[in-house]
């Protein structure tokens, strides 16, 4: 349970507190008020649930809190109650996530803005508790809203925005955030916490409106529609998931003006980006070694940043291409993987790399898989990342050189 | 009745034909298969390409609920492209109806509105359709057309012959001996014979399509032949701009009837009541699997047609002999309440009633009587 160190500074708005990324979303669940959740164990997610029924028995919370018999009753119990119109949490990992993977695509089918954690952990088997990319990214094309976290407060932070905008009506999608599963699900920061009157000012009461499943308000959901309206619903999702931009943008200014966090950019953090010639491109805990890195190049004279993608789903297209096509090079560091892909990258390497296609300014890409199943990445390796990308500004890319693992025995 | 003399017209160019089997959705699923299954082998013995395909939408096919198989057949493997991944040609040769009360009309989903038999049917095609009634009798059922077409009639009713647990009868061999009558020079008839001669090894077999070749009338039928007494049913599909979010349709208050899906395409039988004999025991009502009996003042019950898919269930839970009774659906040409004729006028009722139904009106006797009267069985 989160534990109250000391505060900072004297504010009528947040507390500073001492707490994993998984306490840290307990907090939003309370902030939010959430009405339902539904759990079922599975590390590294599970430390949520265990936070979330704490704070129930300290009377913090009022909640129904569901242990379902596995990962697919879960989501679809969660995707039930929000139709009836209750703010829901939900979450799991690895394989566990995937065993809910048939609830998980038709709550975006539904447009149902369910909120969830993905504890990012490898997929077993063999057994791994570490992090890698691939649960969440599984469901990146049925219309999920995917935003990683790198911080603690960024997990308080992205829940709270995550509410927020999958609830809007001009999104209504769900919500899953990205916690590399160790470095933020178990590991403790200090983090700022809103008080339950500012958090109250940021996220509105929800309200289904009209499609409030009712007695009194008589619809039927998802009738068989076949070939005759499947297209049509299909592109609802993908206006509602374009409109997304602009609502998370919303979003992210007004968390920035009640609380001074967010940075510039809704959708991507720069660091020492101003003069590079070279940067990184990741997501989630990748960008603390990445910076110290940075810091150590930079020392010796190498003109180095990173850009920290925070926002996967809704690719922010404009935002990726605007700030990479500044650079020579840019090192993709994905800790994940996509057996037999274009160049056999990963999966941001391969994004960006689609983004950037159709630009006349084009850096050029060299795309790393690392840091898989949660293995730390260390400076060892992010010279190599940096040495490789350098190299590839200065002489272009080889063919067969456009993809590299590191910090992999041979 | 015009008996046609000529063969129908045939598009001279003609590079395929289409072929479709309307038929009563799972119990006659393996019938319409076996016909269009059978027109592409016949095909195959001149040499012909072809396919055969189910309306992938009927699927799972709801009981009773129209639905629909196809076969084409063209005359080398590049036109038969054109009619390959498709779930529904837009246009047919010839339709083919394995159940008279077809021509009623055909609802399968709610958008699809209810449908004309011969909608499909391109002009001076062909409507064949099974039954023991005359060309006239079907006509005067069928929606008043806006083309010219043949009309040919199977002998023979309703089969349930690909189901599992009843007999073969031979349906499907005599609908394509009339295949070969109205489509000589796709299907000849010595090819479609040899066919079922080699699939078969039955002479039988081989006999029914001569029999159905020989027994099919045909009646051309003219524009502005048919009824207009059928309900129109329309809809308009929305786009993705104008229909709800969230893959939401707006559902029936209670008590309340979709406007739209009414589903008595399905009915092949509808339940006649004897408001004389019933006994108000609200069995009817409470066993109606689709609600559709209405309370009348009086504490009858009484059928609205629109809502009734003609299951029977009614029929078999009244404990009064004779009180609903299921008569063919092609005896009827509306949908109309019929209580307020027993209401104005009992006698004309009741002889309207032995008319159609072929029961006695008069109060039971026996044992039956007896639970009528409130006793003990």
């Amino acid at each position: 349970m989160a534990v109250a160190v000391k505060t900072t500074e004297t504010s009528d708005v947040q507390t500073e507190q001492l707490m994993t990324g998984c306490e840290a979303i307990a907090e939003a669940i309370r902030l939010a008020d959430v009405d339902v959740m539904a759990a079922f164990p599975i590390r590294p997610y599970d430390t949520v649930m265990q936070a979330a029924a704490k704070l129930i028995a300290n009377g913090k919370l009022d909640c129904e809190y569901i242990v379902a018999d596995g990962e697919h009753s879960q989501f679809e119990i969660v995707k039930h109650a929000c139709a009836v119109g209750s703010r829901v949490f939900v979450g799991s990992s690895g394989v566990g996530w995937f065993y809910a993977f048939e609830a998980i695509a038709v709550t975006a089918g539904l447009r149902l803005p369910v909120v969830a954690i993905c504890g990012n952990r490898a997929l077993d088997d063999p057994g791994a508790f570490g992090t890698e990319h691939n649960d969440s990214l599984a469901v990146r094309d049925l219309g999920w809203l995917l935003p990683w976290a790198e911080t603690a407060q960024e997990c308080l932070d992205l829940a709270l925005m995550a509410w927020r905008v999958g609830e809007d009506k001009r999104v209504s999608l769900p919500v899953a955030i990205g916690l590399d599963g160790g470095f933020l699900t178990h590991s403790q920061q200090l983090v700022s916490v809103p008080t339950k009157a500012a958090a109250d000012a940021y996220l509105p009461r929800f309200d289904l409106g009209d499609r409030l499943l009712h007695p009194d308000n008589p619809i039927t959901i998802a009738p068989q529609v076949d070939q005759d309206w499947l297209m049509e619903i299909r592109r609802q999702n993908d206006a509602a998931m374009r409109r997304a931009l602009e609502v998370i943008a919303e979003a992210h200014a007004d968390l920035k003006k009640l609380f001074g966090r967010g940075g510039d950019s809704p959708f991507l953090d720069e660091y020492m980006t101003d003069d590079a010639d070279v940067v990184f491109f990741g997501q989630g805990t990748l960008a603390l070694p990445m910076k110290v890195a940075i810091r150590r190049l930079r020392k010796q004279g190498h003109k180095v940043g990173l850009v920290r993608l925070k926002w996967f789903r809704p690719f922010p297209t404009d935002e990726v291409v605007r700030s990479l096509s500044r650079f020579k090079a840019v090192g993709i560091v994905d800790r994940d993987y996509s057996f037999g892909s274009p160049y056999y990258g990963g999966v941001l390497y391969n994004e960006v790399r689609s983004a950037l296609y159709s630009r006349d300014e084009r850096p050029t890409i060299v795309g790393f898989v690392a840091g898989l199943g949660g293995r730390e990445i260390d400076q060892t390796m992010a010279q190599d990342i940096y040495d490789k990308t350098a190299a590839a500004a200065a002489g272009g890319l080889a063919a067969g050189d456009q993809c590299h693992w590191i910090g992999v025995r041979e | 009745m015009t008996q046609a003399t000529a063969a129908p017209p045939q598009t001279a160019a003609a590079t395929d034909i289409t072929i479709e089997v309307v038929y009563r959705g799972i119990f006659q699923k393996t019938l319409a298969q076996r016909i269009t299954r059978g027109v592409v082998l016949a095909a195959r013995q001149k040499g012909l390409p072809g396919t055969a395909f189910s309306r992938y939408g009927d699927s799972p096919e709801r009981n009773g609920v129209p639905a629909k198989q196809f076969a084409v057949v063209a005359v080398n493997d590049i036109e038969l492209e054109a009619s390959m991944a498709r779930y529904e040609p837009a246009v047919v040769d010839v339709s083919v109806a394995v159940d008279d009360t077809l021509v009623k009309g055909v609802e399968s989903w709610a958008w699809y509105g209810r449908q004309p038999i011969w909608k499909p049917v391109r002009p001076n095609g062909v409507v064949l359709v099974t039954s023991d009634k005359s060309p006239d009798e079907i006509v005067a059922q069928t929606d008043k057309t806006d083309r010219p077409y043949t009309l040919g009639v199977v002998p023979g009713g309703a089969s349930f012959a690909g189901l599992w647990v009843y007999k073969d009868d031979h349906t499907d061999w005599r609908v394509l001996g009339a295949l070969s009558k109205v489509l000589p020079e796709w299907l000849p008839l010595e090819e479609v014979k040899a066919q079922v001669r080699r699939q078969t090894k039955d002479e039988n077999a081989v006999a029914s399509v001569q029999s159905g070749h020989d027994a099919t009338k045909l009646r051309q039928v003219k524009v502005g032949e048919g009824t207009d007494a059928h309900e129109k049913l329309g809809f308009t599909k929305p786009g993705w701009t104008t229909m709800r979010t969230g893959v939401i349709v707006d559902a029936r208050k209670p008590g309340e009837r979709n406007p739209q899906y009414k589903r008595y395409a399905t009915r092949t039988q509808r339940p006649v009541v004897n408001f004389d004999t019933c006994i108000k025991c609200t069995m009817c009502w409470l066993d109606c699997p689709d609600e559709c009996f209405e309370v009348t003042p009086s504490g009858h019950f009484e059928v609205v047609y629109e809502a009734c898919v003609g299951c029977g269930i009614c029929a078999q839970v009244c404990p009064v002999k004779d009180c609903i009774v299921m008569v063919d659906e092609l005896k009827f040409d509306s949908n109309k309440l019929v209580f307020p004729v027993w209401e104005k006028d009992r006698n004309t009722y009741n002889a309207w009633f032995e008319r159609t139904s072929g029961r006695s009106a008069a109060p039971p006797t026996g044992e039956k009587a007896a639970v009528a009267a409130g006793g003990d069985e």
